[in-house]
């Protein structure tokens, strides 16, 4: 099976849908001609011509809103916001809007628009190219909102995203888009090629929206993670030897509550990660989630492992980032406490 | 204060511009410049725009000081047109006039009159095409009036009673109706006039003949996504009309705090090469005329219009204030334009087609229809009283598909 990298993938499920359905339009900052800054666009303008794949003005607001305007005709736009930390010209078009058409026509108009966004730090990219929005969305009722956490689910959820009669946002862990980065900064991340998650089948074929998966089977305690989170969690149970469960969520909302109880109710341990602030972060919404569920079974208070209540740092970037020695501090203290 | 070079600058000062005159005073419109009615001329629809920038600087009109429809923009209705146009700007009124002493009765929440206003939504929506698209404000209710949509489903949306076709969601008079080329209200201002755009565009990539048109107020021209929209519209050459219903007031705040120091909001249009025209907007001819300029325009694939429609709003924002607070209270009696019904029916008499005596018995018809459709809607329920929405619709359509979290909490609220 071929392997790719996550911008191939994600840029094979664009590319899949656009040939399955005239309605799939592609557009952005630089998304046209160039490809998108991240190239995940690269080629479609070539293949399915301009008013398929085009550049947009630097409007977010602009780009979200014509997006809706057009799903309210008929069409599935996919669009691109440049960088996450970008969006917030458009989060009244996404909040009062796209997440609300519907709802408020009572089915008259609706928004199929998935609005892609490159989020998450490990880049040096200081504070505005490295945030985690996903709790603006999350709170928002209306919304479906996925992170993957690697090139097989990128490509299945983005079509999922696009076949869905709803908005969604679709987040891009970007320092995934090459490969599983643990958090160990200091040593190369392997190639998604080498890697079996970078094997994506060619065509058309779908990772549901809503379902969380278990990337390990363990029985001393579960991780909620997503995103890139997801490797770190994994280096960090291994370097302590713990024999954690690690549920990968892949969609926040709606969210997959009853493989997160089920796991939880087995280890009786929780430690949530999320590369985003703590407070009001997701992390609340799960942690507050287990208790209700797990109140019973649960041996440890829940433990959150998340970004500092800071602006994303530049210079400071690891040491803002909750990496493997955070995440491993947290395992042992949930498993001694 | 700063150590910074005094002396020959002075100090700087903070220019914060106020209406020429405030409630206690005396209403002054010699500000605004009338044209004399049929001296603004009427270019071709594949003009350059640049050879027109004027436009946007004067105010087409058609009907005269004597009712009289002249010059080059005149000539396009029939008197019958002209007569079924009298008509529903009077159904507007009627139904305005009952659903605002609906909302004193308790029988609603709220309520937005059209009052002076109502040539701008009525004569534009007989120039629009079936399956055109409308991105409306909370004051185009003419759209739908014009457009032959049941005033009872209107209503009952005003009640958010049991035959809400919303549900009971919206806050009255955010009507929705695709079928009806309405798309549904916001509430929010501005969002709609971008979507209208990528509406257009979407028509435009899908080879469609059907055109959109977007509307706001004067005071939204100020919001960021206005803006985006005219970059959108410009770029792409959208098939779009773009409407700015300037009615001098927004809120309490007067049109000069959003125009600011440029002379018209249809002035805003030229720095994007977008054609912008001034229009009489109590004039029905006039907006008819221009209107149906604009979507010619866009059904030609020449790109997108702006139009800003001079009116004066005069009733309240809506029912939540009071004018007499913020302006003079006779400044909707100075306002020179006129009102849009008086007008209509003096040219309609003037023509020999029309009389007070119709009038008067086309108001008693009118009002006895309003009346019915009430007493109609008022049947299936109102806001507090008689059938309403269930507490479980409350749950539906948030998604196509219920979410498990929502039917969780659906079960929990024991509906």
């Amino acid at each position: 099976m071929p392997r790719k990298t996550m911008i191939e993938a994600i840029r094979d499920a664009m590319d899949t849908m656009m040939e399955r359905d005239d309605n799939v339009v592609v557009f952005g900052e630089d998304v046209g001609f160039f490809g998108g800054v991240f190239r995940c666009t690269q080629g479609l303008q070539a293949k399915y011509g301009k008013t398929r794949c085009f550049d947009a003005p630097i409007s977010e607001a602009g780009i979200v809103g014509a997006a809706i305007g057009m799903a309210a005709y008929g069409l599935r736009p996919c669009i691109e916001i440049q960088f996450a930390d970008y969006v917030y010209p458009a989060y009244d078009q996404i909040v009062s809007e796209a997440a609300r058409l519907r709802y408020r026509s009572n089915g008259g108009f609706t928004c199929p628009i998935v609005v892609r966004m490159p989020a998450g730090g490990g880049i040096f990219g200081g504070q505005t190219h490295s945030q985690s929005p996903e709790a603006l969305f999350t709170h928002v009722s209306g919304l479906k909102v996925v992170v993957p956490s690697n090139p097989y689910d990128a490509k299945g959820l983005l079509i999922s995203a696009i076949e869905d009669p709803d908005p969604v946002i679709f987040l891009e862990p970007k320092r995934l888009y090459n490969g599983p980065f643990d958090g160990h900064h200091e040593r190369p991340v392997t190639p998604w090629s080498k890697h079996d998650l970078g094997e994506v089948p060619d065509g058309h074929y779908t990772v549901p929206l809503g379902k969380a998966i278990k990337r390990r089977e363990g029985s001393q305690l579960t991780i909620l993670a997503y995103g890139t989170m997801v490797y770190v969690a994994e280096a960090a149970a291994e370097e302590h030897g713990i024999d954690a469960e690690i549920i990968d969520l892949r969609t926040l909302l709606p969210l997959d509550l009853e493989s997160i109880v089920e796991s939880v109710n087995k280890t009786g341990r929780c430690v949530i990660v999320h590369e985003a602030t703590m407070t009001s972060g997701f992390g609340a919404e799960l942690a507050a989630l287990v208790q209700q569920h797990c109140f019973y079974k649960l041996e440890a208070p829940v433990a959150r492992v998340t970004g500092w209540d800071t602006p994303y740092p530049h210079a400071q970037e690891w040491d803002y980032f909750p990496g493997p020695v955070r995440v491993g501090r947290a395992l042992v203290e949930t498993l001694e406490g | 204060m700063s150590d910074g070079p005094l002396g020959e600058f002075g100090p700087l000062s903070l220019h914060v511009p106020e209406p020429a005159v405030r409630h206690g005073g005396e209403p002054d419109f010699s500000n605004v410049n009338i044209p004399e009615a049929g001296s603004v001329r009427r270019p071709e629809v594949d003009v350059n725009p640049e050879d027109i920038r004027d436009l946007a600087f004067s105010i087409i009109r058609v009907l005269s000081r004597d009712g009289e429809a002249v010059g080059p923009w005149a000539g396009l209705l029939t008197d019958d047109q002209l007569i079924e146009g009298l008509r529903h700007m009077m159904t507007l009124r009627t139904f305005d006039a009952r659903m605002q002493i609906a909302q004193r009765q308790g029988k609603t929440s709220f309520y937005m009159q059209h009052l002076g206003e109502e040539a701008v939504s009525c004569a534009f929506r007989k120039a629009l095409a079936p399956g055109d698209m409308n991105f409306p404000t909370y004051r185009q209710a003419g759209l739908l009036i014009a457009g032959d949509y049941p005033m009872v489903e209107m209503m009952c949306q005003i009640y958010s009673n049991e035959r809400d076709p919303l549900k009971g969601r919206q806050l009255p008079i955010m009507y929705s109706s695709k079928e009806h080329g309405f798309f549904t209200i916001s509430g929010n201002l501005a969002t709609q006039y971008i979507q209208a755009v990528g509406w257009a565009m979407a028509s435009a990539i899908k080879n469609d003949t059907r055109i959109a048109a977007g509307w706001i107020g004067d005071g939204s021209t100020a919001e960021s996504d206005f803006h985006a929209s005219l970059v959108f519209a410009s770029t792409y050459k959208a098939p779009v009309v773009l409407n700015i219903v300037n009615n001098q007031w927004a809120i309490s705040t007067f049109q000069g705090i959003a125009r600011g120091g440029s002379g018209t909001f249809a002035a805003r249009g030229l720095g994007f090469g977008i054609p912008a025209l001034r229009v009489d907007g109590n004039d029905y001819l006039a907006v008819y005329a221009v209107a149906q300029w604009a979507i010619e325009r866009a059904r030609r694939n020449l790109g997108p219009t702006l139009i800003e429609y001079v009116t004066y709003r005069v009733g309240a924002h809506s029912t939540s204030d009071d004018p007499s607070a913020y302006r003079p209270k006779t400044e909707s009696d100075a306002w020179p334009l006129g009102d849009p019904i008086m007008r209509l029916k003096n040219h309609l008499i003037g023509q020999g087609a029309w009389s007070d005596e119709r009038h008067k018995q086309t108001e008693a018809e009118i009002l006895d229809t309003v009346i019915a459709a009430q007493k109609e809607a008022e049947s299936f329920g109102t806001l507090h009283a008689g059938g309403k929405p269930s507490a479980r619709d409350m749950f539906e359509g948030v998604y196509e598909e219920m979410p498990p979290h929502l039917r969780r909490q659906r079960q929990q609220a024991g509906v």
